[in-house]
């Protein structure tokens, strides 16, 4: 056991420290696998959505509910923390390991601000405008899509969250770097998703 | 393999060789550039819908491809897919991109307009 102590001499920064070992060189080409995967399932939701979108049954329609003040909130938002999570990953590489944990700290409360608005939004539909998930086609299709976003955003918080709890007093080391790397692409993936929801539902639907 | 640069749970000490920082605070700009551009773009989509005078048939396709550059800004500035040994994560992202594009309008007709 003692001999494992005496391994961690401490090690020069190298350029790329997210790909530095073969680790982490796998978990990057994964991750991009995996986003693939992603881009496929969000394309069945658009679809579907974009397919019943006009079978409001006799609820309200998309007209009726959308408020673009609230989206354009929303999106700014979003936008913003995809900067914060690339500010965290410049300091990572630049070695400055408080300056990713502040800069993902920031991310994550930019996500969570943007899901208190989403919370809000579903909440307002369901209780002043009777828009239920069963209430018709467009309602299922739109809280399907909508919802499956924020999920991966609720999962993106808990995720750098728990990466930065986990991590907070180690410094950078070549584990950790790949973890908020691929984290980081996670939630520029996730306002990916959103440029198209706020286009084709609410730009769309207004 | 030296046994210094294979434990990957020592901390990483020093900082980045003058060529990486020079490289970084290039990065850095261009991202905060497409980030005002970015801004820019959604506030001019939304401003599009929201003026009454621009009709629909124009500003639906101009939304669509203010959404497809922000998103290329996103995946090449921000997720880094031009650098250098990313061939394999494009082609797994496009291979998605692919599928998706034919997904969409596939359902859009068959529960929108066949319905089945």
């Amino acid at each position: 056991m003692a001999q494992a102590e005496e391994v961690k001499h401490d090690q020069a920064l190298p350029p790329y420290p997210e790909k530095a070992t073969l680790e982490g060189k796998n978990k990057f080409l994964g991750f991009w696998f995996f986003l693939g995967g992603e881009t496929v399932l969000f394309a069945s939701l658009f679809g579907t959505y974009l397919g019943l979108r006009n079978g409001v049954a006799d609820g309200p329609t998309s007209q009726e509910l959308f408020h673009l003040d609230l989206v354009f909130y929303m999106t700014m938002i979003l936008l913003t923390s995809s900067l914060t999570s690339v500010f965290a990953i410049i300091n990572m590489k630049k070695g400055n390991y408080k300056g990713l944990l502040g800069w993902m700290w920031a991310t994550v409360a930019l996500g969570v601000a943007f899901l208190s608005f989403e919370i809000y939004e579903f909440w307002d539909y369901t209780v002043n405008y009777g828009l239920g998930f069963s209430t018709s086609a467009f309602a299922s299709s739109f809280y399907t899509l909508v919802g499956t976003h924020g999920a991966h955003v609720l999962f993106g918080v808990l995720w750098i969250s728990t990466l930065l709890i986990r991590y907070a007093k180690t410094g950078l080391t070549l584990t950790n770097a790949p973890k908020f790397y691929t984290a980081s692409l996670y939630w520029h993936f996730i306002d990916v998703v959103w440029v198209f929801i706020f286009t084709v539902v609410y730009l769309m639907g207004v | 393999m030296d046994p210094h640069v294979s434990d990957p749970s020592a901390p990483l000490k020093g900082g980045p060789s003058k060529k990486t920082e020079k490289k970084l605070a290039k990065e850095a700009r261009h991202q905060v550039v497409s980030f005002v551009f970015m801004i820019f773009l959604t506030s001019v989509a939304f401003l599009t819908v929201a003026s009454d005078t621009i009709p629909n048939r124009f500003a639906i396709p101009f939304i669509l491809l203010i959404a497809v550059v922000q998103v290329l800004m996103q995946l090449y500035y921000f997720m880094h897919l031009n650098d250098r040994g990313n061939g394999w994560n494009n082609i797994m992202l496009w291979t998605g991109i692919f599928v998706a594009i034919m997904t969409v309008p596939t359902l859009m007709l068959l529960i929108g307009v066949i319905k089945f």
